[in-house]
């Protein structure tokens, strides 16, 4: 076993299939990763409005600022992400690695924030959270060479750390600042931490972010921060399902998201 | 043929020697960056491209460059160019080369880099720049080599080696639009999000790259039999000119829609380069003086070369082809990349320090280019020798 | 031509490093030593079958788990069985040292799994605040 000529052989013909079919798979730029054919409307933000299809999940998040701003100094979401995704704390903020965070008013939202300064002070001192939007039309799917980073059909954008290379062209392309990169060990960052033995570490050279807490959802848990979070502050629901309580919020509550001019369309909502 | 290299004076030797050293110094570093990961350089959270992808960036621009020879030669008839055509070719050949091993140590993860292959990805213009640059290498090795080894042994230049020149002239231009595609279609860059970028780094990367070769065949002239003549050398000067005219042009367009728009994401990161920006009472100027001086020597350049009295000494030749290496490598090499990091996606500054280990992988890297340019040049010449002979 | 036999070689050599971290694992068929099993029953799937292609299950399910998003596999006995190397296979096989490193040790495989996934166990080494943190 071990002998790799066949892998060998198995990566020489792809290459020289690469190569080949280069120009044909040219066409494959046209539709972009993640996003769906169909019937498209024109929109200001250049969504593609659908009904979505039976039984797809869409999964989302509303995040009520009036709610969360009550509570200054917690920061339970944050920890118990932290915690059950064995996320390093490096002091260092060259090093840092972030799943889940705070951030002030117009550093989060730099599109609308920055431009007027008469906003109310609660509004400009709060801090907001601020995590992977898990976008419908995510740039750092589209540049990621190797497939490492992809967009599930219920709308994560998941990452494979299995395959990463670290070329970090994902955080080039990122507009929220949600990803980071283990610039060293991350292991060194959990030094006498609590870990959660369930899920993995990563190793220094590969890209991370909020997952949605995939391994979760998959048991039927809530995300780790939707659970942690005392004062109802985090809804997470299924945005294909009208019925939903995250439906219900967003129908209820004028909502905004960050950057929303980039057409990305996350999926994360915050009330103000 | 290739054996010519292996015969040179003790001035050689060292030469290689010296360079030699850089590597091994270049290397015992990288050996460290590979057991403690990239956290050994200044790149962060928020700059997460440095030195390595703007030496990358830049240095396809050199190699793109040598097309300005080829089209001359190849589709104009301006054999004028016939001698020094291949210089251009080995110059890309080194450039290349660079440009590859300026990717292999920026990637975290170097063991995975056959992910690229295994798990093709059209919709990443990385993918695409890897094929388009290796491509370019293959062809000008094929193209350089076997020109070289026409004019060895005496005879004309085959047919399938044309076609692979021709092939070479859209491919010249494909690896540097690919590359600033790179930049320009990611949202949320403002600096970076300019569709005169590819036309820019062609432009400055047809200076950039002829003004190298310059330098280089006036080096070899001083030290060697060959001489690539003054009319050829003349001519790629003018070339040079026009090219830096275009280049420092695009930049005065991405100030005027910029600033003349007034909106502030597209002003930040010109700001940032050229002026600085304040936040909590500091100012964060450290790309400043680079930039400045970048465009300073620029207009210096194109000053020189455009009064053709000037441009006939080989002395104000130099100053105006350095001065324009400087310029574009300041420019693309320092600031486009890292201007693009600042301020961040949270409009914040955080500005970027390449250290010790960083630097010298960096010229390492550099270090290899010129050995392998050296071994190349050296062999041409010995061809070119011979042919005086 | 008579360069090209050298630059042949070249390439080969270049070749040859290029892919060296492909090459560099492999090469070695190993007799097996006896690893130290903990847990009565029966494995995911029967011994002889995991024997041999452990290798190929662990990244039929790492793929089926992230990529598919299907985390339950059906073994070949029809059993559903929950798709964790952490929580599944760790979990019986908690002497990790005595076993799959024996083996590993013994078949000069060091597979880069367990930069990443770990055991309680074996967290501890680096997890303690002991040493410089
Ligand atoms: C329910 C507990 C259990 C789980 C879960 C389990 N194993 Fe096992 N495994 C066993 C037992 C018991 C044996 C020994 C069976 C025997 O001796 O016939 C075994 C045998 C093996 C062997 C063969 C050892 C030999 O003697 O050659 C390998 C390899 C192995 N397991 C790997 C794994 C891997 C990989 C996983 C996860 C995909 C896994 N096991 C999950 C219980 C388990
Ligand atoms: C019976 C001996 C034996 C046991 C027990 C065993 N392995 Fe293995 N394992 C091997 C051998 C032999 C190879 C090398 C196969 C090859 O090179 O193709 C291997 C390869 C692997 C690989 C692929 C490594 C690579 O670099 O390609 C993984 C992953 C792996 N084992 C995981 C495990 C895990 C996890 C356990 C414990 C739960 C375990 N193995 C227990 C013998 C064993
Ligand atoms: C760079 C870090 C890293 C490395 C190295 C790594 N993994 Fe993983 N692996 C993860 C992470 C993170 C997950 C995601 C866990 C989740 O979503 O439940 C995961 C998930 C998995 C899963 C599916 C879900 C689960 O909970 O186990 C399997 C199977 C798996 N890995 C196998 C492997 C094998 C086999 C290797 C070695 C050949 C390996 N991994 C190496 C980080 C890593």
């Amino acid at each position: 076993m071990g002998i790799d000529r066949r892998k060998f052989l198995k990566i020489a013909g792809v290459s020289s299939l690469v190569t080949l079919g280069g120009g044909a798979s040219l066409l494959a730029l046209n539709s972009p990763a993640g996003a769906s054919h169909g019937e498209v409307e024109h929109h200001a933000e250049g969504e593609e409005v659908k009904a979505p299809e039976k039984g797809v999940k869409r999964w989302g998040m509303v995040i009520d600022m009036r709610k969360c701003s009550e509570h200054k100094d917690c920061t339970k979401c944050i920890d118990a992400c932290h915690y059950v995704h064995n996320v390093p704390h490096f002091e260092n903020r060259k090093e840092e690695v972030k799943w889940i965070w705070k951030e002030e008013y117009e550093k989060a939202f730099t599109d609308i924030g920055t431009l007027h300064k008469y906003n109310p002070k609660e509004i400009v001192e709060e801090k907001f959270l601020c995590l992977c939007n898990h976008c419908d039309h995510p740039p750092c799917v589209r540049v990621c060479p190797t497939k490492a980073t992809f967009r599930r059909p219920d709308g994560i954008v998941a990452m494979d750390y299995h395959r990463c290379i670290g070329c970090r062209f994902c955080m080039a392309a990122c507009p929220y600042g949600s990803r980071s990169f283990n610039w060293k060990d991350p292991r060194l960052g959990l030094r006498g931490r609590k870990l959660n033995p369930e899920f993995p570490t990563r190793m220094r050279g590969v890209v991370e972010k909020c997952n949605f807490c995939v391994e979760r959802l998959a048991q039927g848990l809530k995300p780790a921060c939707v659970e942690a979070c005392p004062d109802g502050v985090l809804v997470f629901g299924d945005l294909n399902d009208p019925d939903s309580e995250i439906r219900k919020v967003l129908a209820e509550n004028y909502t905004v998201r960050r950057k929303p001019e980039l057409g990305t369309a996350p999926s994360v909502f915050y009330i103000i | 043929m290739i054996e010519k290299a292996l015969h040179g004076s003790s001035k050689y030797w060292a030469w290689l020697a010296f360079l030699g050293v850089l590597i091994a110094l270049g290397g015992a570093c990288y050996l460290y960056q590979l057991k403690h990961g990239l956290g050994i350089t200044g790149m962060s959270r928020d700059v997460s491209w440095g030195v390595y992808i703007a030496q990358f960036t830049y240095l396809v621009g050199v190699a793109a460059g040598a097309v300005m020879l080829v089209i001359p030669e190849l589709l104009h008839r301006y054999h004028t160019y016939e001698k020094v055509v291949v210089f251009g070719e080995f110059l890309a050949i080194a450039a290349v080369t660079m440009c590859l091993l300026f990717i292999v140590v920026d990637i975290g993860q170097p063991a995975r880099l056959f992910n690229v292959l295994l798990h093709p990805t059209p919709n990443s213009i990385l993918f695409w720049d890897m094929i388009v640059l290796n491509g370019y290498l293959l062809i000008n090795i094929i193209v350089g080599y076997n020109t070289l080894l026409s004019n060895y042994k005496r005879v004309p230049v085959p047919k399938w080696v044309k076609f692979f020149a021709y092939v070479s002239i859209p491919w010249a231009f494909s690896i540097h639009t690919v590359t600033a595609f790179l930049y320009c279609g990611l949202p949320g860059r403002h600096s970076w999000l300019t569709a005169i970028m590819a036309p820019r780094f062609l432009a400055s990367a047809f200076a950039a790259g002829p003004a190298l070769l310059i330098i280089l065949l006036l080096i070899v002239r001083k030290v060697s039999k060959f001489d690539p003549g003054d009319r050829a050398l003349q001519s790629i000067a003018k070339t040079v000119c026009y090219a830096m005219i275009a280049n420092l042009f695009f930049v005065a367009l991405e100030l005027f829609t910029a600033f003349y728009s007034n909106i502030p994401g597209h002003m930040h990161g010109l700001k940032y380069l050229f002026w600085g920006l304040k936040e909590h009472g500091h100012l964060y100027d450290q790309l400043v003086p680079w930039m400045r001086s970048a465009m300073l020597l620029g207009l210096v350049g194109i000053g020189i070369l455009l009064i053709p009295p000037l441009r006939r000494q080989t002395k104000f030749l130099v100053i105006a082809c350095a001065a324009i290496v400087y310029s574009t490598w300041a420019d693309k090499g320092v600031g486009l990349v890292i201007g693009g990091f600042v301020p961040n996606p949270f409009e914040e500054v955080m500005e970027y320090h390449p250290t010790f280990p960083e630097i010298s992988i960096a010229i390492g890297i550099w270090a290899v280019g010129a050995f392998i340019l050296t071994v190349l040049y050296k062999v041409a010449i010995a061809v070119r020798e011979q042919e005086l002979s | 031509m008579y360069d090209a036999g050298k630059i042949i070689i070249g390439l080969l050599i270049f070749a040859g490093f290029m892919t060296f971290p492909l090459w560099y694992n492999g090469g070695k068929a190993a007799p097996i030593p006896e690893p130290k099993v903990l847990t009565k029953g029966k494995c995911v799937e029967d011994t002889a079958y995991m024997r041999a292609a452990h290798m190929q299950l662990l990244n039929e399910w790492r793929d089926q788990a992230l990529r598919d998003g299907n985390r339950e596999y059906v073994n070949h006995r029809g059993e559903k069985v929950w798709i964790s190397l952490q929580n599944t296979c760790m979990k019986c096989h908690s002497n990790k040292d005595e076993f799959c490193d024996r083996c590993h040790t013994y078949a000069e495989v060091k597979p880069y799994c367990w930069d990443c996934h770990y055991t309680p166990k074996e967290s501890k080494k680096w997890a303690s605040t002991e040493g410089n943190s």
